[in-house]
């Protein structure tokens, strides 16, 4: 890939910043990120990073409520947030010549909410809702159900929602303790791409966000999870008719040596994944492993996996929808085996190359976007850094037949992973 | 650095920079040239749909268009996907009621590769037996956990009320019944009988000439023929729904309800069709959902999300709310969107609100329109609807010239608290009551 020129800084209270000229079209898309996330909860506090990111659209004293939500969309702009289990962040993509307004308002909601006691209130509801919307998904309750026994002493342990039962119990202070603690401009990045002269934008970030007063940095202490000694198995019940298994495997932080290899792993096992948040699409998994052993063979109508760009290890899982006329040890065993031939056997050079062949076809695709270009300006560092999405693709094609095989080798061990099968209502337990 | 960036206006596509060409066989081409990227979209249609479905064989069309790509006479299903996986490309098709779309991308060197499987399955499939039963397995899969959606099941039953007696009532995706019915003959009839070049689109933007481009389709398709083609069949028409409608599906074990409530809707080329756009963004999409968010998610947090959609198209369109809420609030949450539907017909949005959605509609053209695939979509949208292909550069005006009244009377055309279509899918009981 070629080199890319963008634009660092860090201003003396503290804020990193990322710059990015790109002029094939009239936008600014502009992005700020929290090192904040689920993984920064404390029992009894769960989804207080994700309920604070909604209370950052109840408004300040300069832009009330009723200002705030139509500010961004009164410009023709878009904007969103989003909380991860490593981090919040905040966007807006505007025509260029409206940036000032995100600029202005990002500067002011990093330390000017108010979190009206009522507005509080009325968002618990909306955010229960939230959650509640998420438990009618199968996936979801069994994809939580894996979290929480994957994790008993890190704290990825939780869904970023949070529990519900502290949703119901969290009282303001908890939610403004939490913000003043952790958006700070020392704690944060401000990343921008678009139709833009680098220079004069910082020019402004410096004006906008330069006064902006630091603090003490937050630590950010997360205890390691102790490596598994054994296979968990576990079930989940629930309404529908059709069953679910998932595999998650732990697997490698987003910064260490072995994720490039397990990526490729992935890519080859259960098809490849596409980096892009927006506007890059995926590729179908037709010719993967997994889908020639489950679907091809009949035991499965889809199969699916992925790897997570995580701070702290977090799990590889593959998802598996059961054909109705097959039994959850068929699928699994059919998985076994392909899994057991990945640690028996070299890949091929050429299946690598292929692998790379995709990973560079999907960059490209995402490269088209300016929004989801400002998105990597900010969203590497929450893990590594910015070398990691312009050096991805070069590090995907060094991989070695060798490396695939030591990473299956090293953490696709049956001790390493859980297996939750979501059972529905009234039908028999298969496994 | 080098700065030098377009203005609006430029940067949206026109007569000067898109191509229009119609080659004799009838398939009409679209491209738009973006050479600051080294990959290509290719996107359209051929005019064969549900339309042509019976209620008996209802997911016809889908189950069609999605075994196209199982075998053609040149591949088979693992050397289809094998071509297309190791470029990195992409191919799909899918059937909506009047065309099945076909969407895809690839780096600019695989766009021959990426032409060829289009022409290949859409001209050659060959439907395998053993193919056909997998996809079948899959379709029947995918409609069991249809079945648990509650949002899908509450759009679903939503539109078998406003579309009573309309072809449009039934889901692309037919019914386990119907997909257990089809049989691989009808696959190939279907195919042999409604595919054609008449009246196909596809539109291609990305790093290539368009000349380039043409020449290539007409490589691929230009010597394609069905002489038997059939029109599509002349829709029916609708009948409004008179008074309140209301039907509960009841999906045990469930948390939430999906509520989906509405009416009929003007088609895309009626003449209120923008002024009733942007009074459905001031209705329940501006900022946070519009007034309709503000009501039920901003101001009485009974749900995560609240919002209206105008879904309009060459027939009859609708025009909805969608709520996902807490089952204790479902009849709170319909009797607030009843009360601001009552609003939103009898009193003119105001000037602010009006100006506001204006702004929005005309500042984020740009913003879907950054990528390539924003860009093929639209250049669809002015096939689709014959708009011109001036249409964006004249978008602005067009916006501008909606007036208060003109919303108004969008508004009061199609919609009234007393006379919707009101479907609730979750733990409910049948009878309305909660479970």
């Amino acid at each position: 890939m070629k080199p890319e020129t963008i634009l660092k800084a860090h201003l003396s209270n503290g804020l990193t910043i990322h710059l990015k000229e790109i002029h094939t079209a009239p936008l600014i898309s502009h992005w700020v990120w929290y090192r904040v996330g689920s993984r920064d909860e404390r029992p009894g506090r769960t989804g207080v990073s994700h309920w604070v990111e909604h209370m950052q659209f109840k408004g300040t004293p300069k832009y009330p409520p009723e200002v705030l939500d139509k500010a961004i969309s009164r410009e023709g702009g878009v904007w969103n947030a989003f909380t991860y289990l490593d981090w919040t962040t905040y966007y807006e993509t505007l025509p260029a010549a409206k940036i000032d307004l995100a600029l202005d308002l990002e500067a002011d909601r990093m330390v000017n909410s108010i979190y009206d006691p009522e507005e509080v209130a009325s968002e618990r509801n909306v955010v229960i809702s939230e959650r509640e919307g998420s438990e009618n998904e199968p996936l979801f309750r069994l994809g939580e159900a894996m979290q929480n026994s994957a994790f008993r002493v890190h704290t990825y342990h939780h869904e970023v929602v949070g529990e519900k039962a502290d949703l119901q119990t969290m009282q303001r202070d908890d939610l403004y303790d939490h913000y003043r603690t952790y958006y700070l401009p020392n704690n944060a990045i401000v990343a921008a791409a678009g139709d833009f002269d680098a220079q004069e934008m910082l020019a402004k970030m410096e004006k906008i966000y330069g006064g902006l007063p630091c603090g003490a940095t937050p630590p950010r202490p997360a205890q390691p999870e102790p490596p598994a000694q054994a296979e968990t198995r576990l079930e989940v019940h629930g309404p529908g008719e059709t069953t679910y298994i998932q595999v998650a495997y732990h697997a490698p932080a987003a910064n260490e040596a072995d994720f490039a290899a397990f990526t490729v792993l992935d890519s080859l096992l259960s098809g490849p994944s596409s980096l892009n948040m927006f506007g890059g699409g995926g590729i179908s998994n037709k010719t993967s492993r997994l889908y020639r052993a489950l679907v091809e063979k009949e035991l499965a109508v889809g199969v699916g996996g992925g790897l997570q760009a995580t701070l702290d290890p977090y799990l590889y899982d593959l998802t598996i929808t059961l054909r109705p006329d097959r039994q959850v040890a068929e699928a699994q065993q059919a998985l076994d085996d392909e899994i057991k031939r990945m640690q028996d056997h070299m890949v091929s050079a050429d299946e690598i190359h292929r692998a790379a062949k995709q990973a560079r076809a999907m960059f490209i695709y995402g490269s088209e976007n300016i929004t989801n270009q400002a998105f990597w300006l900010g969203y590497a560092d929450m893990f590594a850094d910015y070398t990691w999405f312009t050096g991805y693709v070069d590090r995907l094609a060094a991989i070695t037949p060798a490396d695939v095989l030591r990473v299956a080798q090293t953490w696709l061990r049956p001790e390493n992973r859980l297996v939750g099968v979501y059972v529905p209502d009234g039908e028999e337990e298969t496994a | 650095m080098i700065h030098a960036a377009k203005t609006t206006l430029n940067a949206l596509p026109g007569a000067d920079d898109i191509s229009r060409v119609e080659l004799p066989n009838g398939i009409v081409i679209l491209t738009r040239s973006n050479f600051n990227s080294p990959s290509i979209v290719i996107t359209g249609y051929v005019a064969a749909g549900g339309l042509f479905d019976s209620d008996e064989k209802a997911g016809l069309a889908d189950f069609t268009a999605l075994s196209l790509m199982r075998g053609t006479a040149k591949r088979n299903f693992q050397q289809i996907y094998d071509a297309l996986e190791s470029a990195g490309a992409s191919l799909g098709w899918s059937a909506g009621n009047h065309t099945t779309s076909f969407s895809g991308r690839a780096l600019v060197e695989d766009l021959p590769l990426l032409l060829d499987l289009l022409s290949e399955s859409v001209t050659g499939p060959v439907f395998p037996a053993d193919q056909v039963e997998r996809l079948r397995a899959q379709l029947l899969t995918g409609l069991a956990i249809r079945a648990q959606d509650t949002g899908e099941m509450a759009a679903l039953t939503f539109d078998e009320m406003i579309y009573a007696g309309h072809p449009y009532r039934r889901p692309e995706d037919g019914y386990p019944e119907t997909i257990a019915a089809i049989q691989r003959d009808d696959l190939v009839a279907f195919h042999k009988r409604c595919f054609g070049p008449r009246g196909m689109v596809i539109s291609i933007v990305g790093g290539i000439e368009a000349q380039k481009a043409v020449d290539m389709v007409t490589e691929a398709l230009g010597s394609w023929q069905n002489p038997d083609q059939p029109a599509v069949p002349e829709l029916p028409p609708t009948t409004p729904i008179t008074c309140l409608q209301r039907r509960n599906i009841p999906i045990a074990g469930k948390t939430q309800a999906d509520i989906i409530m509405g009416a009929l809707g003007p088609t895309r080329l009626a003449p209120e069709y923008v002024a009733a756009s942007l009074g459905n963004n001031i209705l329940g999409q501006f900022g946070l959902m519009g007034r309709i968010g503000d009501v039920v998610r901003e101001r009485s947090g009974l749900a995560y999300y609240a919002y209206t959609s105008l879904n309009a198209g060459i027939g009859p369109g609708s025009w909805e709310v969608a709520a996902g809420v807490n089952p204790v609030n479902i009849e709170k949450t319909i009797e607030l969107v009843r009360s601001e539907i009552g609003r939103f017909i009898s009193e003119p949005v105001s000037a602010e609100e009006l100006d506001d959605s204006q702004s929005n509609y005309i500042g984020r053209l740009p913003i879907s329109m950054e990528s390539n695939q924003g860009v093929a979509a639209s250049l669809l949208n002015l096939e689709r609807y014959k708009l011109g292909l001036d249409y964006y550069r004249q978008y602005e005006t067009m916006i501008r010239r909606v007036t208060p009244q003109m919303v108004m009377e969008a508004a009061q055309a199609y919609l009234h608290p007393d006379r919707l279509a009101v479907a609730v899918a979750g733990p409910v009981n049948g009878d309305g009551a909660e479970a």
